[in-house]
């Protein structure tokens, strides 16, 4: 059968099987970007934004996108530079196979929680529920989270929050009264733990410690 | 000189320099093998069988053959007879040969019987339908405790083999490896210690999950040479693998591998490769093959599940005497990896320990008609850990002392040699900085052994130490090749694998240190067997370490070679004479010759190439070391436990890159997080594997990331590059036994089997509810 809908800005058609999924059309059209990880909707690899919302298409079925508008990474490539330097100044892109399904959440991530400048930085818990449904098994997420941070602060102009809330991947996850129980230093300290997530903080204390172990 | 450079100051090496390749991972380009793959390959799937063991009687193909637009059918009657291993090893491998592209015998639910390619995905779906296959089901082996001896026999072949004596294997009584070494009377010892535990831990067939599946895709090249792109951690083992399996001169086989979608080992196999090759021979058209998540998670080479009995004794004051450990492991219906992972369980765990007077390690590893293990990160140390770091703090609550100081008191210390590891001494070992720091960062004094909160769960830490490799010793080869180019540039060759670990990146962060330019200025180019230089392929934590030296012999090598045609052109003393970012220096500093000018010179006129290979073979593996605590929350009502910190401390040598490094280490303690909490693996009573996709085996969510601190204390290792050692492994070791520990410091609930699911720990408490808790205090 014959669909039609826009595709990254264009009017795009093609014949397919009734039962194709909208992820062999769109990668049979030449968006790479577009990766299946699971076949059973857990991964998120696949993700695309249908009609401006994100949806994983290796379960959408093609003919339902007719009419609609498609947009895949292909389409949003100055954003994905933009989010991706971010991602590679934490080191966390690694295979980045899972790349192309989590930058596309994090753009719906931006503009569900209408995220500009001013706005308050969403909390570490708020980014990890939201993008709860993309997997990745090289950085462990924590590379991730930093890399939103950083981005949501320095490039979109974000605010943190006075009450420190979700300050940092560390404290995230804490009630407030476990952190309290805790009692530790860095887990109520912003200053502190923006300490720990500094890469170039990262690498001072690699050094120190090297002349201790040298020493 | 190698030495010099060695040493000198650093100006990449050490900082967080972006991936090479981010540009491309970051905007979705298509740069992976599937992405690659040319639109008229023929679809490669194979036909699995659905039984755990079964004699093929007969393959009738007539009417999948002719189905429209199927190009060819593949039986165990259409390839070579000879067997060989799809183990990623340096040959003589020591897995054994026992498998052939397709066999007579299907031996694990899951082992291919056909190979279908056809012009559509449709026609090979309804072609495999259409096979039928006479199958004698014959009883499987699926208990690996009773596999040694069993009177079935997984492989009954005749041409069974094994090169290398050493591991004992014998298909007659399904034993694919057994071996026992020791020191010391350690019966004599056990029984003058004051205590000894006694204890069997278990671990399972973890999957590594990267994201990107098996795939591979193959065709004929202008001269009739099988041409392989795949996504494999070792380019050159699989031209070996399939020229063999095949029966091809390598000069036929070429192997390229693009960028990877994660491996963790998984790719330290040829799962997939031979299958699309077999397809391009025999139809001389273009194949590709693409495994279903179902497929990875059933056929493919997860995690040796193992199981480790293990005595280990003490006297009153603390001091660990003895211990003596027996590791079966089971291979499955293959023997990938299975002589190799299993000693990693005894050699990397006892070497923590180096002051033992008497130890065992034995082990068996076992055929069963389960899909066939392979190689995952940690390889086999991982497990080992699990079970004597467990085994570790079971006896320091037998003699009543703090886990975290049975551990100061008994482990490994500078300059000391381990037991069961290569009897070289270890000066670089920064163990003690990181238990203190892991000590500190968790307020161990603190919090442990745990707090009830005011709700009733119940926060407690636990903590384990470990080490790896950085390469395998006196076997292992890198190569790297350096070229000043005709500007002034350069380029580094090498055959080491970039899995999105960054390993392109940081090699050309030494190569630039080394040859005094801007990382930028230095181009890296993955692996092509054709053109690229030998490397085994990065596994057993070699790359940073092995490779790493390879590309500072070349960059010594190259820069003698520059030096000497600047001192020729000038006709001048190469004594004094240096290189910078852009030119050839005099000992004042000044500008002799541009590089550009010697570059240029090379291809100008010269008999002399500005080209230098450096290749490198370690006589030791210098150990990296971590220790790793975690605080966990347990609820006593649901048994359900929870990690909310995690700190991480590791001396893997000096940080070739901080961000990288610190990544790897996040990664590699959630897959242990993973392994140890959620990710199950489930057979059935006729030998299928119930957890065999995402939705079943559990990985890790960033819902359950903790707070992850991680710190480097950066011990100079004088064999490594700039001092480094490896860290790709080593981070995965500490997780299930910290976790374990902090388990049973919360509730007195010893786990000895993962994963540690709610059911285990209130199975295992007896109880519901406080109830739990309480019983923790009882044994405090």
């Amino acid at each position: 059968m014959k669909i039609e809908f826009q595709l990254n800005g264009r009017p795009f058609s093609r014949d397919v099987r009734p039962d194709a999924m909208l992820m062999t059309v769109l990668r049979e059209a030449g968006c790479a970007s577009v990766k299946c990880g699971c076949e059973t909707t857990n991964c998120g690899l696949c993700t695309v934004f249908v009609d401006d919302r994100p949806m994983l298409s290796c379960a959408y079925p093609a003919p339902r996108a007719q009419g609609k508008t498609v947009v895949t990474l292909e389409g949003l490539q100055d954003i994905a530079a933009d989010f991706g330097a971010f991602l590679a100044d934490q080191g966390a892109d690694q295979c980045g196979f899972c790349n192309p399904g989590f930058v596309m959440n994090v753009i719906a991530m931006q503009r569900a929680f209408h995220l500009a400048a001013g706005s308050p930085l969403p909390s570490d818990d708020e980014i990890r529920g939201f993008l709860a449904g993309n997997l990745c098994r090289c950085t462990g997420y924590a590379g991730q989270t930093r890399a939103i941070r950083r981005y949501l602060t320095e490039r979109v102009g974000c605010v943190e929050t006075a009450d420190g809330a979700g300050a940092a991947d560390g404290a995230a996850g804490e009630t407030a009264d476990a952190v309290e129980a805790v009692g530790s230093a860095e887990a109520t300290d912003p200053a502190a733990l923006q300490e720990t997530t500094d890469a170039a903080g990262a690498a001072e204390a690699t050094d120190a410690a090297g002349e201790v172990a040298r020493g | 000189m190698a030495e010099r450079i060695r040493r000198m100051p650093a100006r990449f090496v050490s900082s967080p320099v972006r991936k090479k390749d981010y540009r491309a991972l970051v905007t979705g380009q298509p740069v992976y093998t599937m992405d690659l793959a040319p639109d008229d390959c023929l679809i490669v799937k194979l036909l699995r069988s659905p039984h755990a063991f079964a004699r093929i009687r007969s393959v009738d193909t007539a009417r999948a053959a002719a189905v429209p637009g199927i190009a060819c059918v593949l039986t165990h009657r259409d390839v070579p007879e000879n067997r060989f291993t799809n183990a990623g090893q340096t040959y003589p491998e020591p897995s054994p040969y026992d498998r052939r592209i397709l066999d007579e015998w299907a031996r694990y639910v899951g082992d291919p019987v056909a190979i279908v390619a056809g012009e559509t995905e449709q026609a090979v779906d309804r072609a495999l339908g259409l096979i039928r296959v006479d199958y004698e089901v014959l009883e499987p082996v699926l208990d690996a405790g009773r596999a040694l001896d069993h009177p079935v026999l997984v492989h009954p072949e005749d041409n069974w083999s094994q090169l290398v004596p050493f591991f004992a294997g014998d298909n007659r009584r399904n034993l694919c490896a057994s071996v026992t070494a020791s020191e010391g009377d350690v019966e004599a010892v056990l029984a003058r210690c004051d205590h000894v535990v006694e204890a069997v831990y278990q671990t399972q067939a973890c999957q590594q999950v990267m994201m990107e599946p098996f795939c591979a895709y193959s065709y004929l090249d202008t001269f009739g040479r099988l041409t392989l792109v795949a996504s494999t951690q070792i380019p050159f083992h699989v031209r070996r693998i399939v020229a063999g399996a095949l029966g091809l001169p390598r000069s036929r086989v070429r192997v390229v591998k693009p960028r990877i979608g994660g491996g963790f080992g998984a790719k330290q196999t040829a799962v997939c490769e031979v299958y699309p090759a077999a397809v391009t021979l025999k139809t001389g058209r273009k194949a590709r093959i693409l495994f279903s998540r179902a497929e990875c998670m059933t056929a493919s080479s997860p995690r040796h599940p193992m199981r480790m009995t293990v005595r280990m004794g003490a006297t009153n004051d603390g001091v660990i005497r003895a211990i003596d450990l027996h590791t079966l492991s089971d291979t499955g219906a293959y023997g990938e990896h299975g002589p190799t992972t299993v000693g990693l369980s005894g050699h990397k765990t006892l070497s923590m320990y180096p002051r033992i007077e008497g130890w065992r390690f034995a082990f068996d590893v076992v055929y069963t008609n389960k899909m066939a293990s392979g190689a995952y990160r940690g390889y086999g140390a991982t497990q080992g850990f699990f079970a004597i770091e467990s085994a570790v703090d079971e006896l320091a609550h037998r003699l009543g002392m703090d886990p975290m100081a049975l551990r100061e008191q008994n482990m490994i210390r500078p300059g000391e040699a381990p037991k069961s590891y290569d009897g070289t001494p270890i000066d670089s070992c920064g163990i003690a900085d990181c238990l203190r720091h892991v000590k500190a960062a968790i307020h161990w004094d603190e919090l442990y052994p745990r707090r009830v909160l005011p709700d009733g769960r119940i926060r407690a830490v636990g903590c384990a130490i470990a080490m790896q490799g950085s390469g395998i010793a006196k076997l292992d080869t890198a190569s790297a090749r350096l070229t000043l180019n005709d500007d002034g540039s350069y380029t580094l060759m090498i055959g080491a694998t970039d899995m999105g670990t960054g390993c392109d990146t940081i090699l050309a962060q030494m190569a630039a240190d080394a040859l005094q330019t801007d990382v930028e200025n230095i181009a890296v180019h993955g692996v092509d067997t054709d053109v690229s230089p030998y490397d085994k392929g990065s596994y057993a934590s070699s790359t940073t370490y092995v490779t790493g030296n390879a590309v500072l012999i070349a960059a010594d090598e190259l820069e003698q070679k520059i030096l000497n045609m600047a001192a020729a052109h000038l006709k001048c003393d190469v004594a004094g004479l240096s290189l910078s970012e852009t030119a050839v220096l005099y000992a004042d500093g000044s500008e002799a010759v541009s590089l550009a000018f010697i570059g240029n010179l090379a291809v100008a006129g010269s008999s002399d190439a500005l080209t230098a290979e450096g290749r490198f073979t370690s006589p030791v593996s210098p150990p990296p070391f971590m220790a790793g605590a975690a605080e966990i929350e347990l609820d006593p009502l649901t048994g359900a436990v929870r990690v909310v910190n995690y700190a991480a401390a590791v001396d893997c040598g000096t940080v070739i890159n901080p961000n990288l490094a610190r990544v790897q280490t996040e990664g590699g303690l959630m897959q242990a997080i993973g392994m140890t909490l959620y990710e199950q693996v489930v057979y059935n009573g006729r030998g299928r594997l119930k957890t065999g996709d995402l939705m079943q085996y559990k990985i890790p969510s960033r819902q359950d990331c903790p707070s992850l601190q991680v710190a480097f204390f950066s011990a100079y290792e004088d064999t490594g590059p700039f001092g480094a050692k490896s860290v790709g492994e080593l981070v995965i070791d500490t997780p299930a036994p910290a976790i374990a520990n902090a388990i049973d410091h919360a509730c007195g609930a010893r786990l000895r089997t993962l994963p540690i699911l709610p059911e285990a720990v209130l199975r295992e408490t007896g109880v519901l509810g406080g109830a739990a808790a309480e019983k923790g205090e009882q044994n405090r």
